[in-house]
């Protein structure tokens, strides 16, 4: 860094951005746990994290564990005790549907509480976005959207598909090679978490050894049970303000039994996707009696034959 | 003569400052991303006055949210033309504003010879004024090399 200059320059009095971390009300460096905890808010999205999401303990300790070790970093650097800027690249392996996209929102804001990433945004990616169809077309569509990420988190879903070992020509290298590099030198500026299935992560950070080697932390998301899927659905139905009615709850306890048990099956996403076919069932429903009078009640109650309609219980429904 | 005291280019903001550091140019970038100006990186070899419309290296960058997004940028338009004039622009693009909001010079030649002022006699005593890049001689591409 140079030394300060002796002029100075209109913009640069007000260096702290405006949608940063409240000032500090006291400038001496925090010395405990409390301390930096009550002047990041971090626990505010642990709480968040911990009410909005059902199920996920293994997940919430490991968020837990980090934030820790990012605090005492902290506390350790406020002493003047040397540290690297730790490596904070991640990777969150799950199926589809676990929570994975959602964890890492909460992420990107503990980071950006705690200080690690200047904005707290997150950008999600796929292949698509990174990698042209043409030659020359990749390092720019990757360089657009590592612009866009910085000062937050980048979040690759399904990062292996950048990498097509079958195909010699494919273009995904150069975005990893870009990638690689960012990581690398930039680590003030963005956090990159890649996401995907347990299995098909493992081989491809095998046949990536530079990408595995600077993935810090690797986080795995359990599938949910039956009970917390239950409660999942319970949960999203009422933020849409809706609701069972009597002997629609089992039924739909009945219905995730058996879509678990069929292929692509989601979790999370599946819920959700049924939960959004049993409204449009329980509006067709209501359609037919243009004459009657809708109340509240009506309007906001899932009958078990919105949920029984269902294909998965043998019918010839939607 | 002083037609070229500093023997430097004198456009933009911040033109009759030392230059930038890094850091200070980042945080203008910041300032102008916080106002939600878009910005671009521009480059040139031919600074006369009245070349409003300098190259642009890529397109204006639209929903950035931090500096160092913007850097990168410049420093790959730096690397790929070392010894021209760059200069970062930032767009406004709220309504009844939709015009350039900044505009200073990141990069610079290491030598600046200026500009001649031309004087042509015309009709009687009158006389017309013209000025002229001493580089611009060289065809594009070719001008400010060291050596
Ligand atoms: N534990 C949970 N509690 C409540 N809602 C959840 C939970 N997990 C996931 N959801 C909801 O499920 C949906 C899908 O979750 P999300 O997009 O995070 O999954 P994902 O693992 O990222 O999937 P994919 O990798 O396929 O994109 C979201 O709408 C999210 O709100």
């Amino acid at each position: 860094m140079p030394t300060a200059p002796t002029y100075s320059i209109p913009g640069s009095t007000t260096a702290a951005p405006a949608d940063a971390a409240p000032p500090r009300a006291d400038t001496q460096p925090e010395r405990t746990v409390a301390e930096v905890l009550a002047r990041s808010n971090v626990q505010e999205v642990f709480e968040e994290l911990e009410r909005d999401l059902v199920g996920l303990a293994p997940v919430k300790q490991r968020i837990r564990d980090i934030a820790a070790l990012l605090v005492i970093d902290k506390l350790r650097l406020n002493l003047g005790l040397e540290a690297q800027t730790p490596s904070l690249h991640m990777c969150f392996t799950g199926n589809p549907g676990t929570g994975k996209t959602t964890v890492a929102l909460r992420m990107a804001q503990i980071l950006h509480r705690l200080g690690y990433v200047r904005k707290g945004h997150l950008v999600a990616v796929t292949r698509d976005d990174l990698v042209g169809q043409y030659i020359g077309h990749t390092a720019p569509k990757t360089r657009e959207v590592l612009k866009k990420a910085m000062g937050g988190v980048l979040f690759i879903d399904e990062a292996y598909y950048l990498y097509r070992p079958e195909n010699e020509r494919d273009y995904g290298q150069e975005a990893i090679e870009i990638l690689l590099q960012v990581m690398e030198n930039q680590r003030d500026d963005l956090v990159v978490i890649l996401a995907g299935y347990k299995d098909r992560m493992d081989t491809f950070f095998r046949s990536n050894p530079g990408l595995s080697s600077r993935i810090a932390h690797h986080i795995d998301f359990p599938d949910y049970g039956h009970e917390e899927l239950l409660e999942i659905g319970e949960r999203m139905l009422s933020a849409m303000n809706y609701r069972f009615g009597p002997a629609a709850r089992e039924a739909f306890a009945e219905y995730l039994e058996r879509r678990r048990a069929q292929p692509h099956f989601a979790n999370a996403r599946s819920v959700r996707n049924a939960l959004d076919r049993m409204r449009l069932r329980q509006a067709s429903r209501l359609f037919t009696e243009p004459g009657r009078q809708l109340s509240r009640d009506d309007l906001t109650t899932i009958e078990p034959e919105d949920i029984r309609a269902s294909r998965v219980f043998g019918g010839p429904g939607t | 003569m002083m037609t070229n005291p500093t023997g430097r280019l004198t456009q933009g903001q911040f033109s009759f400052l030392p230059d930038l550091t890094d850091a200070e140019i980042a945080l203008q970038i910041e300032y102008g991303l916080r106002r939600g100006y878009a910005w671009s990186v521009e480059y040139t070899d031919d600074p006369h006055p009245r070349n409003t419309y300098w190259e642009m290296y890529g397109i204006p960058m639209f929903d950035l949210k931090d500096a160092a997004g913007v850097m990168l940028e410049l420093d790959a338009c730096r690397k790929a033309f070392p010894d021209h004039y760059i200069r970062m622009v930032a767009f406004d693009a709220t309504r009844g504003v939709e015009s350039i909001a900044m505009s200073f010079i990141v990069n610079r030649p290491k030598r600046e010879p200026g500009f001649q002022l031309e004087r042509q006699e015309i009709g009687g005593r009158s006389m017309r004024y013209t000025i002229r890049g001493y580089a611009a001689d060289a065809p594009e591409g070719e001008r400010y090399r060291e050596g």
